[in-house]
């Protein structure tokens, strides 16, 4: 009898990546569809498993042939991994149980083994860069599931989506490469690829010219793939002109899991050991964190297209993600943890309300949706609850990451009030933002009288009514776990502490 | 029932009531109103019902779930919230039978939304009134304003809309601007939110720090409408009339008043204010809100409008004897709530049914109305007179205790600002009343009305019943809430 729970790292990202090659075989319509959602799901439901054990305090380390940890490939799972990995797994599932209809709209029926094999290469790449212990398996998980994105991305009808993803392949390459340079420095310094192994090492070499260009090379390279401000060019439009699902599943966690490897990389390995580390960090990192969060805020105020409106809004609400960590505090970094998660769920549930829409409107620019609340009361109800979520209201998911970014931003004294005004003014530009779109689909009367007309798509509409029901409870089931997580967080929160701890190096 | 499952009921009650207005409304409309009626009498029951106990000294209290660590949502009834809660489902039912008589009156579209949104922002009050701490509270708030946000916006014109965008903007900006903040940072010094009685901030934050955190919680609770943040109470005024009786003479703008009252009582602890110099500002910027507000309501011409500046006004006049720090201001605070609540409402009321019955909006379109609507502009008069605070209404007891506390506090700035703002109350109500009654009517302009649908009357009739009761029968209201300042000197 094998046990399998201690295989489940292992199994997390070799199901995935085998049911890709599988499930370019399922012709037959609608078949690849089943296929990768099957895996998907099963991908999740490993995640919960690993996460059950976690919480449990069981420990995963996972040697790779039974070849021993240095010289051989090493998983290992822990609380920070287990919570990004929920969020990749399960926004995928959701976005897969979801989307049927919507990307039987967007991807050629020949296309569709291709697309979802593509899809289940980007879960494996992005599942795979949680589990991986080791600096370079990471870069390969890294450049499968940047190479799939790409793919999916372009997948859709959308041909203003190949400029977009050319210069996403671009800077994606960049920072891939930037951080391809830092490893090998490391390595060249250290002579290991392990993170754990190299964390022992590097202290000895911590003075070293080469260590201090290496953390430079991963942090920046890493904060390009994270689509930090500035180099966050790259998002808006590949988040705009894709596939409405993969928008759902690229927004709730492609950047988080970037994200995920800047602070695993930063805290871990580089924090303990290099000499005012976290002095360079804080002051390099913070303020462009409070520049995302006013900038892109700002530029949201004033979009006209609904999903670059939110795209932009990612790029903020990674400025949050990135404000807790640059605090370098054990609280800061609860607050940074528990955002990604939550802002998964609200970014997540806000876009698949405006895939909802999209079955429906074929042009998401904001005069365009005028009074769609008429025609879909379900889509915009659902869309008013995450978008109060991504504002912080109290009783929403969102909420709880504010409370904390709010009290780790007090601990740190003048500084600190200046971050909590920053927080405070981008709250509010979200709440303008939400709002605009909220009072437009509710009140708002399309410019020539009439209903809106379908223009581009072979998929004639007769009238404005409420979106597929499975894409509809799917979008339900994102906005009434934005209020469970609102008003029960313990799962994400005690992920984020555990986390958060472990990272700084605090017994709990 | 105990009274800890009644704070249950008291929460949940409404929005069943809400839930089974929209069940009823596919049937019958009579049936919709009906299953608002019972459910406003069976929550002022339940609320009613728990009056015995908190005035023999017990508090109620429920603990539902901690949301984080330390930070709980908890109900505690106490004699503020008691009151509040009393009054705002006492009047829930007089106003869902005025609402009857304007709507239909009125022929007002979405009457089901209306009633759906009227329960929950009941149900939100309910929260607010019985919060044990600050999270719980804020919660509640925000629910209230978002809920009341389709009241307001009601009519969904262009006009409409961006008076409402006004009112969700301000109250949103401020609690989200300010009082999270404030709230954040009361959690952070002293460790916890819990309303406390003596207060939880001696000891932990002193000097200007203590004036700041004031000022973040007086501006924060938009709601309360001290200047400047008083502009959404105007603005809220595109709302059908019930919405601007109920909700914007009682419940929301009192649900800001009682939380602040609530803050200066529980949080910072009215010794600890008193000592402490660096939040003396907040007795003169009420101050100044009362007479800036009784000056702007003499120049309006709209009734609605009018009756909201005055409402400012008396909102602040609250406030500002809350921040006497003197005992029997305090219990005149709270009394001043009651009375104010019940002639604003009955004001409101009036205007409504003028409006109902005549389409009239503006004050020099009055002359002669009180031959027309005889028992409109007799509950009109009761209501102005207890605004201005004659005897025999309400409003005569509230400012002898207000003006009681600030000769008490030896307190210039307050006794010259409740000479000043009752000569300017005087001033804008009784104009209205001498047209009424002793102009003789502009026939010309005049279409031949009577009174305004039964229930209206019905409703106005009440409350200002309630009005004159309110001199007579203050025994209980006055013992309740001179628990609050039983340990003071």
């Amino acid at each position: 009898m094998i046990d399998w729970n201690m295989h489940l790292p292992a199994l997390q990202v070799i199901i995935p990546m085998l049911s890709a090659a599988f499930v370019l075989l399922l012709r037959p319509r609608g078949l690849a569809w089943a296929g990768a959602t099957a895996a998907s799901a099963f991908t999740f439901a490993i995640a919960i498993m690993l996460t059950i054990g976690v919480l449990d305090g069981q420990s995963y380390v996972y040697q790779m042939g039974n070849w021993p940890a240095p010289y051989g490939i090493e998983l290992g799972v822990d609380s920070f991994s287990a919570l990004v990995l929920l969020i990749v797994s399960g926004a995928s599932t959701l976005a897969l149980l979801a989307g049927r209809k919507s990307l039987d709209t967007d991807i050629a029926e020949e296309r569709q083994p291709l697309f979802y094999a593509a899809w289940l290469l980007a879960l494996a790449g992005l599942v795979g860069i949680p589990v991986a212990a080791d600096a370079f398996n990471i870069f390969v998980f890294m450049e499968i599931s940047s190479l799939a994105s790409y793919v999916l991305i372009a997948g859709g009808r959308d041909r203003r989506a190949l400029p977009a993803v050319f210069k996403y392949l671009v800077m994606g390459t960049i920072g891939a490469t930037f951080y391809l340079i830092g490893i090998g420095l490391i390595y060249l310094m250290t002579g290991t690829l392990n993170l754990a192994d190299m964390e022992l090492r590097i202290h000895e070499v911590a003075d070293q010219k080469p260590i201090l260009v290496a953390a430079g090379f991963i942090t920046i390279g890493l904060a390009l793939k994270a689509a930090v401000f500035p180099l966050h060019v790259w998002l808006p439009n590949a988040y705009t002109y894709s596939p409405n699902i993969v928008t759902v599943f690229l927004a709730a966690c492609a950047t988080k899991v970037s994200l995920y490897l800047l602070i695993r990389f930063d805290f871990f390995v580089f924090q303990p050991n290099l000499i005012n580390h976290d002095i360079q960090f804080a002051y390099f990192l913070m303020p462009l964190a409070v520049l995302a969060i006013l900038v892109a805020s700002g530029v949201a105020l004033f979009e006209k297209n609904l999903k670059r409106l939110f795209a932009y809004s990612s790029v903020a609400q990674i400025g949050y993600i990135l404000l807790g960590a640059s605090l370098v505090s054990v609280a800061g970094l609860t607050a940074s943890v528990v955002h990604m998660f939550n802002h998964g769920l609200a970014k997540g549930t806000v876009f698949l309300a405006i895939a909802c829409l999209a079955t429906r409107y074929t042009n998401l620019r904001m005069d365009n949706i005028a009074g769609a609340a008429k025609h879909m009361p379900w889509t915009m109800a659902a869309f008013v609850v995450a978008g109060l979520s991504l504002v912080g209201v109290p009783g929403t998911a969102g909420f709880i990451s504010k409370w904390y970014l709010l009290s780790a931003a007090l601990e740190e004294g003048t500084v600190g009030w200046i971050l909590v005004a920053a927080i405070i003014v981008s709250s509010l530009m979200a709440m303008a933002y939400v709002w605009r779109v909220i009072e437009t689909a509710y009140f708002g009367v399309q410019a020539n009288g009439n209903e809106p007309v379908v223009t581009n798509t072979q998929a004639v509409i007769d009238s404005p009514r409420e979106a597929p029901i499975a894409l509809l409870s799917v979008t339900w089931v994102g906005a009434l776990a934005n209020i469970y997580y609102g008003l029960a967080p313990s799962l994400p929160v005690t992920l984020a502490t555990n986390a958060a701890e472990t990272l700084m190096k605090v017994a709990p | 029932m105990s009274s800890n499952t009644a704070i249950l009921v008291a929460l949940v009650l409404p929005l069943f009531g809400a839930f089974g207005i929209a069940l009823a409304s596919r049937f019958s409309d009579n049936l919709r109103e009906g299953v608002t009626l019972v459910t406003a009498g069976a929550l002022a029951w339940t609320v009613w019902g728990m009056l015995p106990e908190l005035l023999a000294g017990a508090r109620p209290y429920v603990h539902i779930t901690d949301v984080l660590p330390g930070i709980a949502i908890a109900f505690r009834v106490e004699p503020l919230g008691m009151m509040f809660a009393a009054l705002a489902s006492l009047l829930w039912i007089v106003n869902s039978i005025y609402s009857i008589g304007y709507m239909r009156g009125n022929q007002e579209k979405n009457q089901t939304r209306f009633y759906i949104f009227f329960a929950v922002a009941i149900s939100a009050a309910m929260g607010i009134a019985f919060a044990d701490n600050l999270f719980t509270l804020f919660l509640f708030y925000e629910i209230l304003t978002l809920s009341t946000y389709p009241l307001v916006s009601h009519k969904g014109d262009a006009k409409t809309i961006n008076s409402a965008r006004v009112y969700l903007g301000i109250l949103l900006s401020t609690s989200i601007g300010l009082l999270l903040p404030a709230i954040i940072w009361t959690y952070y010094v002293a460790g916890t939110g819990t309303f406390t009685e003596g207060g939880i901030l001696a000891g932990n934050l002193a000097g200007p720090a203590v004036g700041l955190l004031l000022g973040l919680f007086v501006f924060g609770i938009g709601k309360a409408a001290v200047m400047p943040v008083h502009r959404w109470l105007p603005a809220a005024m595109v709302a059908p009339t019930p919405v601007s009786a109920l909700l914007h003479a009682v419940a929301v703008v009192k649900a800001g008043v009682f939380a602040i009252t609530k803050v200066i009582v529980y949080i910072f602890g009215i010794e600890f204010l008193f000592a402490e110099p660096s939040g003396g500002w907040l007795l003169y910027i009420t101050a100044f809100t009362v007479i800036a507000a009784s000056l702007v309501a003499l120049k309006q011409t709209n009734i609605k409008r009018m009756l909201a500046y005055s409402t400012i006004g008396q909102l602040s006049f609250v406030l500002m004897a809350a921040a006497t720090l003197k005992p029997f201001a305090e219990v005149g605070a709270a009394v001043h709530m009651v009375a104010h609540a019940f002639g604003k409402i009955t004001l409101f009321f009036a205007a409504g049914a003028i409006y109902t019955a005549s389409k009239k909006t503006e004050i020099f379109q009055l002359r002669g109305i009180g031959h027309r609507m005889p028992w409109t502009m007799t509950a009109f008069t009761i209501g102005a007179l207890s605004m201005i605070g004659v005897p025999p209404t309400g409003g005569f007891v509230s400012k002898w205790f207000i003006l009681a506390g600030a000769l008490q506090a030896d307190n210039y700035v307050a006794i010259a600002t409740i000479v000043i703002s009752t000569a300017l109350n005087a001033a804008y109500f009784l104009p209205i009343i001498y047209l009424a009654w002793f102009a003789t009517e502009d026939t010309a302009n005049t279409k031949n009305h009577g009174e305004a649908p039964f229930p209206a009357v019905l409703a106005l009739t009440i409350t200002a019943g309630l009005t004159l009761a309110l001199f007579f029968f203050n025994g209980p209201l006055l013992n309740l809430e001179s628990q609050l300042v039983q340990d003071m000197p």
